[in-house]
């Protein structure tokens, strides 16, 4: 029970994953929420890279997770950035509205 | 052993709850501070698992720059989010639905894993003993590595003047200090010389 190998690890980051997934289905109007499901599900496949590399040796693992971070971060700085002009052109950051653009 | 196993349990379990609670939380405000203690449980599973460069990126990058932006949006963006939180049960049946699929399909995947001795021998960079996890991860990263993390460097540096570009806007009504106008005016186009009588105004 207290034998800590990589299922453990997997484990747990598949049910941060889902909870991301679960987190944008249950979050449909707010898209701050949205954005935070999508950094759980970066931080599940994080932990999912770190594991493999922990457990095969293997540093690449490591190295790709570095990326991961990189990109996660970028993201939601100009999602958010997207965000904020969106609420001062709308009034609101309902994901319902955002249909406009269809023209 | 021991510690290890019941710290692995501890850090996974609060991960995992405060991940419910940052999609189901009223105030988005909470929502984001469960998110940085979501990153900071996995920053300790990180350590559990040795990679301990990247368990202080993840604190640092994490909780000090992207969870302190979600915050200043939060705060900033004026929203009624009590409105926002009508037909949030409209969608619980078919996320939770949608969800535990995954989740069973995941760990039925990941649950009957086992690595053999071929496939740890055959790591493409294998872990260099005898030195730090950071050490070994500069290694790497600053040889092999050297064009990929370049690129990560361009990818940031778009994203920071994307995000500089998007939220940036020119206010009319708004007086700025312009210093060419101001090294650019010269005596001569303010200041008048005029002989005054005594005894008389101008």
């Amino acid at each position: 029970m207290l034998e800590i190998g990589l299922a453990h690890y997997l484990t747990v980051a598949a049910i941060l994953f889902s909870l991301g997934i679960f987190g944008v289905f249950l979050n449909r109007k707010n898209v701050i929420i949205i954005l935070m499901s999508i950094e759980l599900m970066l931080l599940a496949v994080n932990i999912n890279l770190v594991a493999f590399s922990s457990f095969l040796g293997d540093l690449v693992g490591q190295v790709f997770a570095i990326f991961v971070l990189t990109v996660a971060a970028a993201e939601a700085a100009v999602g958010l950035a997207i965000l904020v002009v969106y609420f001062r052109n709308r009034g609101s950051i309902a994901v319902e509205d955002i249909n406009m653009m269809k023209g | 052993m021991m510690i290890a196993g019941l710290a692995f349990y501890l850090f996974a379990f609060v991960a995992i709850a405060s991940g419910v609670l940052v999609i189901s939380a009223r105030n988005p405000v909470h929502s984001v501070l469960f998110l940085i203690l979501a990153f900071f449980n996995s920053a300790g599973l990180f350590v559990l698992l040795g990679a301990e460069f990247l368990a202080m990126i993840l604190v640092v990058v994490y909780v000090g720059a992207v969870a302190v932006l979600f915050m200043f949006v939060v705060m900033m963006l004026d929203i009624n989010f009590v409105e926002m939180r009508q037909g949030f049960l409209q969608y619980l049946p078919i996320g939770a639905l949608v969800g535990l699929i995954l989740l069973a399909e995941l760990i039925m995947v990941v649950g009957g894993w086992a690595l053999t001795p071929e496939q740890i021998a055959a790591a493409a960079t294998p872990t260099p003993t005898g030195v730090t996890n950071t050490h070994a991860l500069g290694g790497v990263l600053y040889t092999d590595y050297l064009y990929l993390f370049q690129g990560c460097g361009l990818v940031l540096l778009v994203a920071m003047i994307g995000a500089i570009v998007l939220t940036h806007r020119t206010r009319p009504g708004v007086r700025k200090q312009r210093i060419a106008d101001q090294n650019a005016r010269r005596p001569k186009d303010t200041i008048e010389i005029r002989k005054v009588e005594s005894g008389r105004g101008i």
